[in-house]
Formats: C-alpha cells, structure tokens, sequence
C-alpha cells in the first residue's frame, strides 16, 4: 500500500481560531474514508488544509502525491450557479493545469476525456448546458466529473449527497465504490447511517480527529468521542442506524 | 443617410465613433468578467476613487486622467488590501476607497486656485470632446484585452468560475487576480471620457445583462456584451447629437432601452 498523505499534530482554522487541534491522520491507497462529525467540527477545514487552500497553524502535512493528483468535489453551495459557462467547460476545468496558453494548442485528448466521463456518469446530453439549468444530481454528477479528469489518486469529496434525490445518492455511492478500486477517496458526510455501509473506515472531526479503522461504529463510541450527530435515514439506501446519546431523540425519518 | 456621410466629415464625429466602438470592446469583455465574478461593487469603488487622482492631477497641473489611473489601480489594490489583510469586512472597504477617492477629488479641486476647466466632462463624461491621443490609449487598451483574453481564455475562466478549485490545480489564481484588478482599473480609466466617473459602471453592466439574457456562456457573453455596448453607444450619440442633450447620459439611456427591448421579445418568444 501507498502511503499518499501524512497530517502530522496539524491544527488549523480561520483568522486565529482553532478549528482543528492536534490532528494527526495517514491516508494510502485503496482506503476509503468516512468523515463524520457534527456542523463546524472542522470537516471541510481538514480537506480544505489537506487541498492547500488554508495554511496550518502548526503541525505537518506531507503529501505524498503532487497536489493536481487530488481531484475535488467541493459543497454545492460554494458554487455560483448563475455563472455563464458550459456543462463541458466545468468538466474541463478539471485538468486546469492545461488551461494556461491552451489557446495556442489543441486539446482533442482532454475534450475527449471530459466527453467519455460524461458519457460514462450519463449525462452527455447536457454537456452545452448551463451550470444553472441544472437538478441537483445533474449538477453533483458533473463536478464528480470534474474531480475525475485527472484521474487522481485521491477523491475528495465534500457532502456530496446535499440537494439530490435519494435515487442519485444510491446511484453515488455505488459509483464510489466502483471509483475505489483504482483510486482513494475522502468522503465527508453529516449522514453517517448511509455512508457507514459505504465506506471502510471513518473519521469522526470535532476539534478532534478520531479514527475508526473499521466501518462500524456504535453508539458508545461516538458518545466517547464527544461526536454528537443527528442520524438521517433515507428509504431504500441499505444502513446502518445509529441513535442520538442524549434523551431527546432526533430519530429522523425522511420517509 | 446623406447627413450620416456628412456627420462623418467631421473630425470630433468620427473621433466620437471611434471612442465608443473601442469602449465597446474593453467594457464588453471586462465587463462580462466583472458581471460574471460578481465584483460590481468593487468597480464601482474604483470608479469613485478615480476621482481624487482627477483632482490631484488638476491640483499639480498633470493630465487629470494620469492621476485617476493611479488612484484606481491603488484602490483596487487597497480594497483587496483592506480585506484580506486588514480584516476590514469587504463591502466596507470597498466603501471606504469609494468616499475616501470622492473626498480627496473634492478638496483638490477646491484647493486649485480658477475654475476646474472640463471637470463635468469627468463626472459625466463628454465622448464629442475625446481627444486623437487619448484614443491611441483607448486602442492600446482594446488590444491588450483582446490578446490576454484570448490566450488565457480557459485561465480566466476557471479562476473566475471557482478559484479554490483553480487553486487546488496549481493555476496562477493570485497573479492573474492583480492583472484583472489592473486591466479593470485602466477600462474604467480610459473610459471615463466616454461616459464620466458616475456612469461608467453602465458600460460594464447592463450591455452584459443584454447578453447574458441570450447567453450563458463566458465567451458568447463578452462578445455580445460589445456588440450591445457598441449599439447603444452609437445610437446614443447620434440622438445625443440630434437631440442636442447630453451624450453619456443618453448612451446609458439607449444602452437600458435595448436590454428591455431583448427581455422583452425574449419572454414573448417562450
């Protein structure tokens, strides 16, 4: 196995507020990882360190595969979706590195790759569509798109179950698994039921990070580890229910 | 159509066409990146700003259009400053830069001693008067956009459309944000001979909301965008001319008329 990211006593945050403290954390190959943990915990901040898109405070965070090797699906709504531009655009967005002077060269190979990931997620009939004309699936299956153009060896994604139907998040889920035999993937969630099937181990973030080498999690543990999480079960989607520890029970059922 | 050959025998005529068709070009396509990305109220402080270099400039006896370059370039460079750095809330900064340009403008006009010659050409801008020299700058300019934006189409694009993202795949984000940041303050500059420090910001917004009425996309934006801003500009100055009313103000009137005239047949049509 390799070893593709090492996060080393890593604290971070925003402006001088910790948000992580004292992370530390390894990711190979082939892993596929859960993260969990309650709004603000600091889930997004550890991709966003992981991604370079924050500095840490302190600590040490070693990748060991170059940083365009990472594909990433950030939260929908950190996207404009009244922005002009093509579905097939936003796919090609995913190679970047490419984009400066690609006026002078011909890029066939990589609109060729971008049309055969559309093809394969189903969706080639809306490549000229706008970002805005789009459902929520539609829009979270053209930035997985995106993240895959340059077949990375890390996927990151960042709740990208919010604002599709059911259907899709199965459909997901299942194509994640799929992804995972060629690449590692990070997955963050606020619904652990659904992805603790999906996944092989899980991280929980609050402050902390405790890591949980296998996919099966009681309710004494997240209660050990101060992870406090409201549980969202979804109708056909297999899972594994977890219960509240306090004695108001948010026991959620969508359907 | 005899009396549009004879308006064209004239010098000041043709200089005016000229003006609007290369403030077409640069507020078309910056405009559309200004529209896209969201930082209309960042242009607009650095529109206002420019007025304290005019006031300066007419203060030290210097070309009043070299000091509001100046003065944009460090405001938009300032409000960036401000709140990144400083950890002033954006939208305050942008207000701060906004006032602070419009004060010193005031007290340096006030300070040079006769009256301000042209000064309301600056604030409403005066197309008829614009100058062969300063239309050599404004074709500088038009080129100089057209090039950068062609070679670093996709660049522009997708540092526009999710900079983390442009971030994560190590394009330049941070650099081509400064050039932007300067290429906005020069169009805005250059064309504020064209309409004047209070209305240029109709040149970079409504010929775009035209367009992105018909498109939605980046590319097919800007290029419309300067097919609506070159109309509009010549049909306001030809009923400016006619008319005898003032130029900037009519060309923002036309530029308003055309973008109802388009949603409208638009939503008749669906």
């Amino acid at each position: 196995m390799k070893k593709l990211l090492e996060i080393k006593d890593l604290s971070a945050g925003y402006d001088g507020n910790i948000v992580l403290d004292n992370v530390s954390m390894e990711v190979f190959s082939g892993d596929f990882i859960g993260v969990i943990g309650p709004n603000g915990g600091g889930k997004t901040t550890l991709i966003k360190a992981i991604l370079g898109l924050i500095k840490p405070i302190s600590g040490e965070l070693n990748l060991h595969i170059s940083k365009t090797n990472i594909g990433y699906l950030p939260q929908v709504n950190q996207i404009d979706k009244r922005f002009p531009i093509s579905v097939i655009d936003v796919v090609r967005s995913g190679k970047a590195d490419s984009a400066l002077f690609s006026s002078f060269r011909k890029n066939t190979s990589e609109k060729e790759k971008a049309e055969s990931l559309l093809a394969e997620m189903g969706i080639s009939s809306i490549r000229n569509k706008a970002i805005g004309e789009l459902s929520g699936g539609q829009m979270q299956r053209v930035f997985l798109c995106r993240a895959l153009m340059n077949n990375p060896e890390l996927l990151v994604l960042d709740e990208p179950s919010t604002y599709v139907d059911n259907n899709f998040e199965g459909e997901l889920y299942l194509k994640l698994k799929e992804l995972n035999e060629q690449m590692a993937i990070i997955l963050i969630s606020h619904d652990v039921g659904t992805i603790s099937f999906f996944v092989k181990t899980i991280a929980c973030v609050n402050r902390n990070l405790h890591y949980h080498p296998s996919n099966i999690i009681t309710e004494e543990q997240l209660t050990s580890y101060n992870c406090p999480l409201q549980i969202i079960t979804h109708g056909n989607i297999p899972h594994t229910v977890l219960k509240l520890h306090d004695e108001h029970e948010h026991h959620e059922h969508t359907h | 159509m005899n009396i549009l050959i004879e308006l064209f025998s004239y010098d000041f005529f043709v200089n005016a066409f000229l003006a609007s068709l290369l403030a077409a070009i640069s507020c078309g396509i910056i405009g559309t990146y200004i529209v896209s990305r969201r930082i209309v109220f960042i242009s607009g402080g650095i529109t206002h700003a420019s007025f304290g270099g005019i006031g300066m400039g007419y203060y030290l006896g210097i070309n009043p259009l070299v000091g509001a370059g100046i003065f944009s370039i460090l405001s938009g460079m300032g409000i960036q400053l401000f709140s990144s750095k400083g950890k002033v809330r954006e939208d305050s900064s942008i207000a701060i830069w906004w006032s602070l340009g419009m004060a010193i403008g005031i007290i340096f006009v006030y300070l040079t001693p006769g009256y301000a010659p042209n000064l309301m050409s600056y604030l409403f801008g005066s197309i008829l008067t614009v100058s062969t020299g300063e239309l050599w700058l404004m074709l500088a300019l038009a080129v100089v956009i057209i090039l950068f934006f062609t070679f670093f189409y996709r660049t522009i694009l997708y540092i526009s459309f999710d900079e983390d993202f442009a971030k994560t795949s190590d394009l330049p984000v941070n650099l081509f944000n400064y050039l932007l940041m300067i290429l906005i303050s020069l169009t805005i500059v250059l064309n504020i001979r064209v309409v004047g420090i209070i209305l240029i910001l109709s040149l970079l917004t409504i010929p775009q909301a035209t367009a992105n009425v018909l498109t939605r996309e980046f590319g097919r934006m800007m290029v419309y965008s300067v097919g609506f801003a070159f109309l509009a500009s010549f049909i306001g100055l030809l009923i400016s001319y006619f008319a005898d009313i003032p130029s900037g103000a009519t060309i923002i009137f036309t530029q308003v008329v055309i973008f109802g005239l388009v949603k409208l047949i638009k939503i008749l049509k669906f």
